[in-house]
């Protein structure tokens, strides 16, 4: 009998960490996955400020582009590559962006997949000045990257993780297999 | 009875909890940034700034590299005298390009006691020093 009880009990604890569990995803599904949520419910945003109403929402703004699965949910590398936005490289003029096609593989990757470093979208939107010298160095393999320096907000994770995606996409970044 | 009830209770305080948690949590966009240095002390709310929004008008490079704004949150000090001046946020928002630094509620729309840093959703969570 005291076994039976148990299980019951065991039954309803897990179902109701079962619920738990469900609901909290869903408020946190509603809460960040949600496409994007008015300004007014962002939890930065004052809704008493008289502003407010007269901004764009990040809907009506992103909400024609591609899309992606992390951060803004916008794929922007192909939204500017499909022109569905042209962004300005410059304040005013006709000023000519420096783009690099030049693609780095780093190896030293303690057995992860070797990580794909692209110039061409980089340059796409930072100036080579924005990561050489101080960031990177110009020459490769002679600034130590890790993962932890990353996560601190070092080297890559200035930008990504804050305004790039994310650093919860691995693969996007460690992409080619490892020889041998 | 009533200790059926307590134990229902008990069971749905999780869930009341994590609700309460998600609603509480900035839902703001990755990379939504709070300016905060000198706002509040000068009786105005903080800066939201929008890296979405501008991103889809000018290249990382503008603010970045030509007009000087660092690649860490508040690490550049932007007063209003600057940006009157037409530095910073000052280059855009002159009546040219974007709207003049008279339109005080346009960017002043935090909320009271944010502190200056990135405070976009939930995979902007990664380095407390941003």
């Amino acid at each position: 009998m005291w076994f039976a009880m148990d299980i019951k009990k065991t039954r309803r604890v897990s179902k109701s960490v079962g619920i738990a569990l469900l609901t909290g995803m869903f408020g946190v599904q509603l809460a960040h996955a949600g496409k994007w949520l008015p300004l007014n419910k962002d939890g930065l945003h004052d809704r008493r400020s008289p502003g407010l109403e007269l901004l764009q929402s990040p809907q009506d703004a992103l909400g024609s582009l591609p899309t992606d699965t992390a951060g803004n949910k916008v794929n922007w590398s192909r939204a500017m590559d499909e022109r569905l936005i042209k962004p300005r490289g410059a304040l005013a003029g006709d000023k000519k962006v420096q783009i690099l096609d030049l693609n780095i593989v780093m190896t030293d990757t303690a057995g992860h997949p070797n990580v794909l470093f692209p110039h061409k979208v980089h340059t796409q939107w930072l100036d080579c000045a924005n990561c050489h010298e101080s960031l990177f160095k110009s020459k490769t393999g002679a600034t130590p990257v890790t993962m932890g320096s990353i996560l601190r907000g070092e080297h890559c994770g200035v930008c990504h993780g804050a305004v790039a995606f994310p650093l919860t996409e691995c693969r996007r970044c460690h992409l080619l297999p490892q020889e041998g | 009875m009533q200790d059926t009830n307590h134990r229902t209770i008990l069971r749905l305080l999780p869930v009341v909890v994590l609700l309460l948690v998600a609603s509480a949590a900035v839902r703001a966009e990755f990379g939504d940034i709070v300016l905060n240095n000198v706002s509040e002390q000068e009786g105005m709310r903080p800066v939201i700034f929008q890296h979405w929004f501008h991103r889809i008008r000018f290249q990382c490079r503008v603010c970045h590299n030509e007009l000087k704004f660092e690649m860490r949150v508040g690490a550049t000090q932007v007063t209003m005298d600057q940006i009157s001046q037409g530095r910073f946020c000052g280059a855009c928002h002159n009546g040219e390009i974007a709207w003049t630094v008279e339109n005080c509620d346009l960017c002043h729309t935090g909320k009271p006691g944010l502190t200056t840093r990135i405070q976009g959703g939930h995979q902007t969570k990664g380095p407390g020093i941003w």
